[in-house]
């Protein structure tokens, strides 16, 4: 399946307003879209989870948002990423988080739940990007 | 703090705060210290916490929330949330967020009732 980008929205994210626009942005496009409410929904709150991540554990970044299309279906692609101090154990933090609930684990592992595909890069003292895509169901 | 943006009223014994705005950190604290100082000022048997109006909760606000409820435990407050809408619902499970400890109610109405059969009539009327 080709894959095409019908339009990029680049927004930064250095302050809680900032994950509050993307959020928005976000839900928006989803909204134009046509996608369900439980869909909306679920990609809505991944970016909140991953925006805030970016803010509080990433020292700022930017979210790229992207529609997209593979000629059957439309979907929303969104990109965080951040040059914060990046992640040294990824297997431990997307594993847990069932109980802390105000850790990163949650964040991460609870939006990859909410999406159908989740991409995780990162290097310590590098920085990560977290790549997210949902797909319009009916 | 922003004091007073989520409105607290008052049910008989019954308080019932509408969180219809996005929580930010500053008004989430002002939302908790909001509520526990009206019960401390006023009392309260139960408290009710309506999200109706909130298209997402995510684990952020869901913490707050929880926490709102533990806090007015410890003041001898039961709280209850109500109008948590499906996809709220469905999202919060599939993310591992079960909200274990939060008693919850379809609406303020089925809120009010569950309130009347766990909360001991112990104030006034």
């Amino acid at each position: 399946m080709i894959e095409e980008i019908l339009a990029t929205h680049e927004l930064k994210l250095v302050t809680e307003d900032d994950v509050m626009a993307v959020r928005r942005r976000v839900r928006e496009i989803a909204e134009m879209r046509k996608f369900d409410t439980f869909a909306i929904a679920a990609i809505t709150t991944a970016t909140s989870e991953l925006a805030r991540n970016v803010v509080v554990h990433g020292r700022g970044g930017t979210a790229k948002i992207e529609e997209i299309s593979d000629g059957l279906r439309a979907g929303i692609r969104v990109v965080f990423t951040d040059e914060g101090p990046g992640i040294p154990d990824i297997a431990r933090v997307m594993s847990g988080g069932y109980s802390t609930a105000r850790s990163m684990g949650l964040g991460l592992s609870g939006s990859k739940r909410l999406v159908d595909d989740f991409d995780l890069e990162s290097q310590v003292g590098v920085g990560t990007r977290v790549t997210v895509t949902k797909w319009k169901r009916f | 703090m922003i004091r007073g943006q989520i409105p607290i009223l008052r049910i008989g014994t019954t308080l019932l705060a509408t969180i219809h705005i996005e929580l930010r950190d500053a008004v989430a604290e002002a939302f908790q210290a909001d509520v526990l100082t009206t019960i401390e000022k006023d009392g309260a048997a139960g408290l009710l916490i309506d999200i109706s109006g909130l298209d997402i909760v995510d684990s952020y606000v869901a913490r707050i929330i929880a926490e709102t409820g533990r806090m007015a435990k410890l003041m001898g407050t039961t709280t209850v949330l109500v109008g948590m809408r499906p996809e709220v619902a469905a999202t919060l499970i599939r993310m591992g967020y079960s909200m274990e400890g939060v008693l919850t109610a379809l609406n303020v109405d089925d809120g009010l009732e569950l309130l009347g059969h766990i909360v001991p009539k112990q104030r006034g009327a």
